[in-house]
């Protein structure tokens, strides 16, 4: 019963990293209508400045401010000078584009920073792990990560649904000709949605980056679970990437966790241990398909 | 005007190329051209850096290996079997009869073939596929390094020697991780209470450590490398079991460059070795102290196999009167590996495989506070490969 409880907060733990990621990659890909390769790189900026502000400075919230300001601001200027230009351009102009963009920016950071990857300390105050209830500690970072998930997810729904900010996306995601022509300023618009999905990549980095490996091309690993995290809780919908990812979080760590105990209990070692191996590999492509054949659009539509 | 100074540009240009392919005829005329194809981008990248810079530190500012000037013909591999390959069909046509310096595998797997096919000599620095060890083993292709399935078995007897009656074993689900963990269970006598394949490229493993836990082992054994054996070993800190379950490693989980990046989270991990900075011996201090001098950086095992590759082929070309050409008696030579390794000396098994001593390290604290991978005791002496004895070579 603790290893199961303790594998559901790691699946919580995992879905509220993967929604930091997907909130700010369904708003640009649902509202501006952008396939952006780069957010995963945007994660890897924010893990870097995060990493290395820290290694300088000795502050955790030092570091926290230059992971979101650095991804925020390569945010902007990735915005303003390659995606801009192509908000009307059919998807491959855009997945050109900004593939290019993670090439150029994985040898940039080489250049600068080096091959090896870079080491950050978990900071002081969230060192250790916390007694739930006897028998279960659970480390104070993953529980920060899951704290910091939920906060955002709040902070988004606010956002979206009840600011004047929230309803000119919605109602620029409609019709944005529509919006343009009442005097609304849709480039300034765009640039902030854009600015904020890269902040919170940079946020993500950050949190992630004393657990991981900071390290070049570590944005494109999870850039894929990040799309399937969209696609399942629909395009545009941050309500759809909360579920999304809370969904792929749970079925990735509690598949991990029992799949292979039950192929095990069920079939020969040997074909089992392959199979359950594969699957476990598998489950949130499984999940995806699944979800797909049942609800084309996914779970949350933006626009049904 | 303009045209003219496109003109002159274009006459100095011309000229520049007529200089170089002088010298390039010259330089094939004197010096003998090794084709060095190893990875130095994508995060691996750091490891083909240090084989390639442990090899230049060992050519000299001579250009020289043993009596022989040699150029190195460098290329970039980016991991991609197939982008080795074309490499090696390229300077297989341009004349190129000695290759080495691959760092994986899957990427051996390609570039191997093509030079065996060509004639040519294979010496690697670092991996030996299981493939090539056995039946598949071929006259003309040398392993400086190990076979792959060593460290494992070594690390299994390391187990034994530690006294772990009850272990969990981890490792990526691909081919070299199930080969790791099926080394590790040919040598250990205890029991494996738990087998757990994560995913490849999995950055989180707070299942597994979860599952550790509850399975409450006397340690652990795992094969991560690169990213993944940096997170694995943070987490496995961050999650308090490395002061209650000790971890034990294959040495490519936990290299030089890693330990930077995990800070503490590595002192006091296990893992078995061929060689550490630490080795207590005059030729390994000398290398450790002009590589650190030469580059800024802690050489990793990678570096002291690609030195070691080099002196190896140096003995060998001033055994054959720096020739190549005649096959037999350059073969014959390397097989004796008659040089000073910085290792332990070893000898050439009849797969031509090293038969070789391993180490038990522990990576821990020295004076300074810097976590260095320190030796604890000689595990294997004269390791044979399982492989060996399927290779018949005529």
């Amino acid at each position: 019963m603790i290893l199961f409880i303790e594998q559901v907060l790691n699946g919580l733990q995992y879905g509220a990293f993967l929604f930091l990621l997907a909130s700010g990659l369904t708003l640009v890909f649902g509202i501006m209508g952008v396939i952006n390769l780069t957010h995963g790189t945007f994660y890897m900026i924010g893990a870097y400045c995060g990493a290395l502000t820290v290694a300088s400075t000795g502050s955790f919230f030092m570091g926290l401010l230059a992971a979101m300001a650095g991804a925020g601001l390569y945010g902007l200027l990735v915005e303003s000078t390659v995606v801009r230009w192509l908000y009307n351009r059919d998807h491959l102009y855009q997945v050109l584009a900004t593939l290019g963009l993670i090439l150029f920016t994985n040898e940039a950071v080489t250049l600068i920073v080096g091959r090896s990857p870079i080491f950050m300390n978990i900071p002081p105050f969230l060192e250790g792990s916390v007694t739930l209830f006897p028998g279960l500690a659970y480390p104070l970072m993953r529980l920060a990560l899951i704290v910091v998930g939920l906060a955002v997810a709040f902070g988004l729904w606010l956002l979206v649904n009840h600011t004047r900010f929230g309803m000119l996306m919605r109602a620029g995601a409609d019709d944005r000709q529509m919006v343009d022509a009442l005097g609304v300023n849709m480039r300034r618009l765009y640039m902030s949605v854009f600015g904020l999905g890269a902040i919170l990549c940079g946020l993500a980095g950050v949190m992630a980056a004393p657990l991981l490996a900071v390290e070049i091309a570590m944005g494109e690993r999870i850039l894929i679970t990040t799309f399937v995290v969209i696609v399942i809780g629909g395009v545009g919908s941050i309500r759809g990437a909360f579920v999304g990812a809370m969904l792929v979080g749970m079925v990735d760590s509690l598949g991990r966790a029992y799949v292979p105990q039950i192929f095990t209990a069920l079939l020969p070692y040997s074909v089992a241990d392959t199979l359950a191996a594969g699957l476990v590999s598998a489950s949130i492509y499984v999940l995806m398909a699944l979800v797909l054949l049942v609800r084309p659009y996914g779970l949350f539509p933006a626009r049904s | 005007m303009k045209m003219g100074l496109k003109g002159k540009a274009m006459r100095s240009g011309l000229l520049a190329t007529a200089l170089a392919t002088v010298m390039v005829a010259q330089a094939s005329a004197e010096e003998l051209r090794i084709g060095f194809i190893t990875t130095l981008s994508t995060p691996a990248g750091y490891i083909g850096e240090d084989i390639r810079d442990a090899f230049m530190l060992a050519i000299g500012e001579d250009g020289k290996l043993g009596d022989t000037p040699v150029v190195l013909e460098v290329e970039d591999d980016g991991l991609k079997p197939a982008n080795a390959k074309q490499s090696a069909d390229r300077l297989v046509q341009s004349g190129v009869k000695l290759f080495t310096g691959v760092n994986f595998s899957n990427v051996l797997a390609a570039v191997q073939p093509t030079v065996m096919k060509s004639g040519g000599f294979y010496v690697s620095v670092n991996p030996g596929p299981s493939v090539f060890a056995g039946e598949k083993c071929n006259p003309n292709y040398f392993v400086a390094s190990y076979q792959n399935d060593a460290f494992h078995e070594a690390a299994g007897l390391a187990a034994n020697k530690l006294g772990y009656k009850k272990v969990v074993i981890l490792a990526p689900n691909y081919q070299a991780g199930r080969d790791a963990l099926n080394g590790f269970k040919r040598t250990y006598e205890g029991e494996v209470v738990e087998e757990i394949y994560t995913k490849l490229n999995q950055t989180d493993f707070s299942v597994e450590l979860a599952r550790i836990r509850s399975a409450g082992p006397d340690a652990i054994y795992q094969f991560h490398p690169g990213g993944a054996g940096i997170n694995f070993a943070k987490q496995y800190d961050n999650a308090g079991l490395k002061d209650s379950v000790p971890m034990l490693v294959p040495a490519f989980s936990l290299d030089a460059q890693m330990v930077k990046a995990t800070g503490d989270a590595a002192d006091g991990v296990y893992a078995s070795a061929l060689w550490t900075t630490e080795f207590d011996n005059d030729a390994s201090r000398d290398f450790v102290k002009r590589f650190e001098e030469a580059y800024g950086r802690t050489p990793t095992m990678y570096a002291e196999q690609a030195y070691d590759t080099a002196n190896l082929i140096a003995s060998a070309l001033d055994a054959a009167g720096g020739n190549i050409d005649d096959a037999d008696a350059f073969r014959a030579a390397l097989a004796k590996a008659d040089f000073e390794p910085i290792r332990d000396k070893y000898t050439f098994g009849p797969n031509q495989h090293p038969i070789q001593n391993y180490y038990l390290t522990r990576f821990e604290k020295n004076a300074d506070g810097e976590i260095v991978q320190t030796v604890v005791e000689r595990i294997a002496e004269n390791h044979q490969d399982a492989y060996a004895k399927d290779c018949k070579m005529d």
